[in-house]
């Protein structure tokens, strides 16, 4: 089965942010930007590496609203479902 | 306000010479060049460089300032970080509230601007990563290390091209002289290596092909080099009073701008910072017993710039040593200033001056009192370092040993 959105969007997290595996341990559905510490920048390369991941382009106010991990995974999934209904 | 005596407590380098001021300084004093081949760029006219070979940014850094910071960046951060280990300054919350970084950069983060447009140009990428403007930025070294060490004080970045260093020593030395700041971590960082940048040098024709050669017949041009360089400055007595070794004083410092051409030197330009420098320091031109040149290697500077150290010192040029450490350095632009400032501190320190290496004979052009071969043992009180840059805005500092 392939990974699922959540599943990318936490690698992707992990990644990005160099987390060791104890750190990336909380990364979970429910968690924060701000429970983990990630702050605006970080959430903009995040943002980047989701585009590149999901192949899709994140608009700016989208990227604004996004909080936590639930958030970006929503997001990501409305915009694959408008990428798919496109096509 | 109040005036105090600049004293420089401590330094950092981390450039081809070496990878620490004390390795940095046995390169110099030994003439042993850190220009070298490369690995290059095919279709690139640039066979030797001051490279930092072999450069693992996970050794000096961590992962996440590798992803915050340019090379140039990482390079400031290590030599900043040794700069002040060596000083044994206390960073209390005083001296961080009065504390500030000036450094010198002068084309900023080239390599990540090059894998960008790469990105953009080549690869027709649609969007470039975030982290661009903020590694590319040239004032991203003051930035960090300002970060690193809690100092919250004015500070900022000078890109005054070969010559950017300098005027950042130059303003943190007026800075501490003046009693507005408890400590300045002065220097620059360089890290020009990206294929862009290095075809736009190559287009000016000024980049030697064998190696750098600075006073010297024969010599063909400037070598490009990589790296960082420094400095902290404190006021003089709380230096003395906590006990800090002093390894020379800031005494003075003179700038100037030819306001004639966008690359080619004058003569009158250089002098005016020179004499600016001596005024600065209230000393006379028979006090200076050394310069570490700016002797970039190009047929141009090196003439020009014998040319203004007679105008200004006339027959005491004749008693004056000189040496350039491009040689050994390699052309490092924006960190230049700042390690030769490590050179001449070293110089007056040890009582030691560094010869001027690569040097294959006399040119009657550069008639000057040239340490050559071996290192010089010398008893100057007063030290010049001269840096003038491409546009003609020239910045000189003058030391004084301890």
């Amino acid at each position: 089965m392939p990974d699922t959105t959540l599943e990318r969007v936490i690698r992707v997290i992990v990644k990005t942010q160099h987390y060791p595996p104890d750190k990336a341990a909380l990364v979970t559905e429910e968690a924060t930007f701000a429970d983990l510490g990630i702050d605006s920048l970080d959430g903009i390369n995040i943002v980047f590496a989701l585009e590149n991941e999901f192949d899709v382009s994140i608009p700016d106010e989208g990227a604004k609203t996004m909080k936590g991990v639930v958030d970006i995974v929503q997001g990501i999934d409305k915009l694959l479902s408008e990428k798919s209904a496109a096509s | 306000m109040s005036s105090h005596r600049v004293a420089i407590t401590g330094f950092g380098a981390f450039c081809a010479a070496g990878r620490n001021a004390s390795q940095v300084w046995q390169s110099l004093r030994d003439g042993r060049s850190g220009i070298g081949a490369w690995d290059g760029i095919p279709g690139l006219r640039m066979p030797v460089a001051a490279r930092i070979q072999g450069y693992q940014p996970l050794e000096h850094v961590s992962e996440r300032e590798t992803d915050l910071l340019d090379l140039f960046a990482q390079f400031a951060l290590i030599a900043a970080r040794e700069a002040v280990k060596h000083s044994g300054i206390e960073l209390t919350q005083s001296i961080q509230e009065n504390g500030a970084v000036i450094t010198g950069c002068a084309v900023g983060g080239k390599t990540t601007e090059d894998d960008g447009f790469v990105d953009l140009y080549r690869k027709d990428k649609s969007r470039l990563h975030p982290m661009v403007v903020p590694r590319t930025m040239a004032n991203a070294a003051a930035s960090i290390v300002a970060t690193e060490f809690g100092l919250t004080g004015p500070s900022f970045n000078f890109a005054t091209a070969c010559a950017s260093s300098n005027h950042a020593l130059a303003h943190g030395y007026r800075m501490v002289r003046s009693g507005e700041l408890e400590v300045a971590i002065v220097g620059g960082s360089e890290a020009p290596f990206s294929y862009g940048h290095l075809k736009a040098w190559e287009a000016l024709r000024v980049v030697a092909p064998d190696t750098c050669r600075p006073f010297s017949q024969g010599r063909r041009g400037m070598v490009l080099g990589e790296g960082s360089g420094m400095l902290v400055l404190e006021p003089f007595e709380a230096a003395k009073a906590r006990g800090a070794t002093i390894y020379a004083e800031i005494v003075g410092a003179g700038m100037s701008a030819d306001a004639h051409h966008i690359t080619q030197p004058t003569v009158e330009g250089p002098s005016r910072a020179i004499c600016a420098a001596l005024r600065s320091a209230a000393i006379p031109p028979t006090a200076v017993g050394y310069i570490n040149g700016h002797g970039t290697g190009t047929l141009a500077n090196d003439a020009t710039e014998t040319a203004a150290i007679r105008t200004v010192f006339g027959d005491h040029a004749d008693f004056i040593a000189v040496s350039s450490s491009k040689a050994v350095l390699g052309h490092t632009l924006g960190a230049a200033g700042a390690l030769e400032a490590i050179a001449t501190t070293m110089s007056l320190y040890e009582g030691v001056l560094p010869p001027n290496a690569n040097y294959l004979a006399p040119d009657p052009d550069c008639d000057l009192d040239l340490i050559l071969g071996m290192a010089r043992p010398t008893d100057a009180e007063y030290a010049l370092s001269n840096s003038f840059a491409f546009g003609g805005l020239n910045a000189v500092v003058a030391f004084r040993r301890v």
